[in-house]
């Protein structure tokens, strides 16, 4: 087991290394640069040659890519030129790091309480104005553009009834006390309940703009699974056993009919930085998707290395626990 | 079954109360005496407060001061981006001088709304016949956010300090090399000195400096009054270490100073900058030396995309914002609003290169694409009221700009004339423009693209187009002289030829490649020679000339619009003059009931 981990260890060291590498490589084949980002219309050749050489961008990549690994080998990723301007570039992703963690939640915490619920009930009433109604909602939810529904809830809801903010995190005159970078749950734990309510407030409108596809997605998979079960033979025989309906709806129906929907949010949990993107972006909502778009318009390389390095090492890690896991369960893994 | 529940929600209460015990409001302990050089770090764990406890957030327009006096209200401020940093020196955006202005003066500033100077920690100023002796008198009774004094030794120290920049601190230093040349013994790459307009600063008495130059400019004294000649507490500069600013790798860091601790004499004082919820917080210098601000706070929240600033406004969760689109300035105005127009101190240029277009040296196919350019129709149909076509290269409130100038008016039949004089008549033009986005002389690249392509196509022009994202390949190709036509422009910083002509071709080695044509370097001196002119009457003449030569001569590029941006605050906002040079005072922006 202690190989199987080393060696899967190295690995996940190895992909990373490469990874940074094509990184680095390709985003310096990108057409413009950092000097042109930094001194825009005031820019002269000689202003952009001697940016580039102070900043060492004038050297071979492989001497460039050479220094930053020197440099990331001790905890040093670069410093924001534009997301958050002199922050160090892991600081700026740590610190947007639960801002999207929090949407996703929001997102995945709204689609699932009324994806499934709607889902099952669709499948109950089969054929129904409900069921219509939920499968044509859905496949609304599914077509319109994320921008275009987050700037249609704003108008709606914000603009319009002056029900929820606009957009941003938090009111800023809340002066509200930090601890973990999660707005909500510091407020909680600090008891400043104003401010949590106002960073729950910030999160509605932007949750259910993240969460339509997915709802959409769960609702239809939550549906066609429970129409599955309802004819699976086991169901018939409870049934026929006088089982009464709530229990057979719990024990038999909604247990065997969640399987393939929670492999859904799963995958449906990977596609939400994508979709982060678009909709911190429209809701002004400082997040990695937003930090991600920026930096990448405007050359921040440093955010954008330490973003994208660490989503892939997100997912190679929890690729490693799987692994582990995997090879715990069945010690057949271990000699492959 | 019961009891295992009962015990998972009792280990998950005990939890929550324990990290609860961990975390506890800082509000109040932070709520006294805690206005400046707070941090990025202290915002995030003190702040101070005065709605704690209030269960509902606060909006805009309930924060709010009620009358005109010094009163406890806030202003939230629609920020188009984030500031760099807080140290004007190293500074070039207007994202960040929209804050640093607040805070720091120089000693000159510029009078509300226009682009005249006058006096602000200077209370006069004389020069020596020559221009070169400069000697200030410095105000009294002024001090620093930090309780310094301000003197005459005060300000020499900030001259010195911008001269002596070294390494990565001179290149950002950027508004030092394009105004007065030179560091403090700083060589080209062959290994000579690059000359510097400035010469020393002395203190002949806490009251007195004289600013000495090797030369006549132009632009002095004026660009005194530029954020990036602002003058901070020597004991703060020294304290937080303001010159150590960085280039690591991608990017350049800055110094504790630049972060944390800006320590101008502003009438507001640096609260925080809370970098997670993308918001500056200012607080009224209560020991300011003119007008007491009119708002406590200023916040300036930073909201990168138009279309969501222009909802938070309709949602009046803030109280203005920066750079509202043109086509929403009627409806905004309709529904109350106050759209306050920034005079137009911009310019739109069409450069021509003829690096890798030999054609393009005639003057003849120049002056053709001239004709062919319906400017008055574009200017009508695509920007904002107020906008002019543009006849010479700068604005016609700055010194030397004449109306007696070739005015290439729209004539499609002199340019195919013109063209076919040249034997160009199959003449094909790779034309640059860019996308990703806008400025405030240009709000819609595509559609300057699309009306000027077909203009050059009825006159027989082939057009090849090239478009790239402004940060993604489009200013590089355009320095690189790929481009045979490009879009381009310019927002005035200081009201002298200089600064618009001046910048664009003095060094011969340019973006419009004035170095290929014969008469590239006769262009460069004419300039060099009008900015140290220091007859004003004669000077004036000589940049006249130049106009002139420009437009019917030279011809490098051709003058397309001078356009207007703007800036909106709620009906109940008092007090907000626009600046065309962006020089906004919010201490004297308060709201009304």
């Amino acid at each position: 087991m202690l190989r199987f981990t080393v060696r899967r260890l190295g690995q996940m060291v190895l992909v990373l290394f490469i990874l940074s590498l094509l990184l680095f490589m390709w985003l310096r084949a990108l057409p413009g640069g950092l000097a042109s980002s930094i001194c825009g219309e005031r820019c002269t050749p000689e202003k952009v040659a001697n940016l580039n050489k102070v900043l060492g961008l004038d050297q071979p990549i492989l001497v460039q890519y050479g220094k930053f690994l020197g440099r990331a080998a001790q905890g040093n990723f670069g410093t924001s030129a534009k997301v958050i301007p002199g922050k160090p570039a892991l600081d700026v992703f740590l610190e947007r790091f639960p801002a999207t963690i929090e949407l996703a939640f929001g997102a995945l915490l709204f689609a699932i309480v009324i994806g499934i619920p709607l889902g099952y009930l669709a499948a109950q009433r089969k054929g129904g104005v409900f069921d219509n109604l939920g499968v044509i909602g859905t496949l609304v939810g599914i077509a319109v553009p994320v921008f275009f529904l987050a700037y249609l809830l704003k108008y709606i809801f914000a603009v319009k009834m002056g029900w929820l903010p606009p957009s941003g995190r938090q009111d800023p005159t809340m002066n509200a006390t930090r601890v973990t970078g999660f707005f909500f749950l510091d407020g909680l734990l600090t008891r400043e309940w104003d401010a949590a309510l106002d960073s729950l407030r910030h999160l509605i409108l932007p949750s259910i703009a993240l969460g339509t596809i997915p709802l959409a997605v769960i609702f239809r998979i939550t549906r066609s699974s429970v129409l599955d079960v309802l004819g699976e033979d086991y169901v018939r025989t409870a049934q026929a056993k006088g089982l009464a309906t709530q229990v057979i709806r719990r024990r038999h129906v909604l247990r065997n009919a969640l399987l393939p929907v929670v492999t859904t949010i799963g995958l449906q949990t990977g596609g939400l930085l994508a979709g982060a993107v678009l909709t911190e972006t429209v809701f002004a909502y400082p997040g990695i998707g937003a930090a991600l778009a920026q930096s990448f318009r405007e050359k921040d390389y440093p955010v954008l290395q330490v973003v994208i390095l660490a989503a892939a090492a997100t997912y190679v890690i929890i690729n490693l626990i799987v692994d582990l896991s995997y090879a715990l369960i069945d010690p057949r893994i271990r000699t492959r | 079954m019961k009891l295992y529940r009962l015990l998972s929600a009792a280990t998950v209460a005990t939890l929550a109360v324990s990290l609860s015990s961990c975390a506890s409001s800082q509000r109040d302990s932070a709520s006294s005496g805690n206005t400046t050089a707070a941090s990025p770090e202290a915002s995030s764990s003190a702040a101070p407060s005065s709605d704690a406890g209030s269960s509902e957030a606060p909006s805009a327009s309930s924060s709010a001061s009620s009358d005109g006096g010094a009163g406890d209200g806030t202003f939230i401020f629609g920020s188009a981006g984030a500031p760099s940093m807080f140290d004007p020196l190293y500074a070039t955006d207007g994202q960040t001088f929209i804050v640093t202005r607040q805070m720091t003066e120089g000693l000159l500033g510029f009078k509300p709304g226009t682009t005249e100077s006058e006096p602000a920690l200077a209370e006069s100023w004389t020069s020596t016949p020559d221009g070169l002796s400069w000697t200030f008198k410095i105000r009294q009774g002024v001090t620093f956010s930090d309780g310094e004094k301000l003197d005459a030794e005060a300000v020499c120290y900030n001259i010195e300090r911008m001269y002596t920049q070294t390494g990565a601190g001179a290149t950002q230093a950027q508004y030092w090399s394009d105004t007065l040349g030179g560091f403090k013994d700083q060589k080209a790459e062959d290994g000579t000195a690059i000359p510097s307009l400035y010469k020393s600063c002395s203190a002949s008495d806490p009251a007195t400096v004289v600013i000495d130059l090797n030369s006549f400019t132009s632009k002095f004294p004026s660009i005194l009054g530029l954020p990036a000649f602002s003058i901070q507490s020597p004991k703060a500069l020294k304290q937080y270490n303001a010159n150590d600013v960085k280039a690591e790798g991608d990017s350049f860091s800055y110094p504790e100073y630049a972060l944390k601790h800006p320590t101008g004499t502003g009438p507001f004082t640096f609260t925080k900058y809370d970098s997670a919820n993308q918001t500056v917080e200012l607080t009224r210098n209560e020991n300011y030396w003119g007008e007491k601000a009119k708002s406590k706070t200023l916040i300036f929240k930073i909201i990168a995309d138009e279309a969501a600033r222009k909802q938070e406004f309709d949602a009046g969760t803030i109280d203005g914002y920066d750079t509202p689109s043109s086509g929403d300035w009627d409806a905004l105005t309709a529904a109350g609003a106050q759209v306050l127009v920034r005079p137009a101190f911009n310019i739109l240029y069409l450069g021509f290169n003829p690096t890798n277009n030999p054609a393009l040296k005639d003057l003849k196919v120049r002056q053709a694409l001239s004709y062919a350019l319906n400017r008055p129709d574009f200017v009508s149909s695509q920007l904002p009221n107020g906008a002019k076509v543009a006849l010479n290269f700068y604005p016609d409130t700055i010194e030397g700009w004449t109306p007696d100038v070739e005015k290439y008016e729209y004539d499609p039949a002199k340019a195919k004339a013109l063209l076919k004089e040249a034997g160009q008549e199959a003449l094909t033009v790779n034309f640059w423009w860019p996308t990703e986005v806008t400025r405030p002389y240009m709000p819609n690249p595509s559609a300057v693209f699309q009306a000027f392509k077909a203009d050059l196509e009825a006159v027989g022009v082939k057009v090849n187009e090239t478009s790239k994202p402004w940060n993604g390949g489009y200013l590089d190709g355009v320095e690189a002289q790929s481009a045979d036509l490009f879009l381009l422009g310019w927002t005035g910083d200081y009201a002298t030829p200089d600064n618009f002509i001046g910048t664009f071709f003095t060094k011969a080695k340019n973006r419009f490649g004035t170095a290929d044509y014969p008469w590239g370097t006769t262009l460069s001196n004419e300039l060099i020679a009008a900015d140290a002119e220091a007859d004003t009457p004669k000077r004036v003449a000589m940049y006249a000339d130049i106009d002139k030569k420009l437009m019917s001569d030279y011809l490098p590029a051709l003058p397309i619009s001078h356009s207007p941006p703007a800036l909106v605050v709620a009906g109940n906002v008092k007090g907000m003059v626009a600046s065309p040079l962006t020089d906004e005072h919010f201490s004297t922006v308060y709201k009304t009931s």
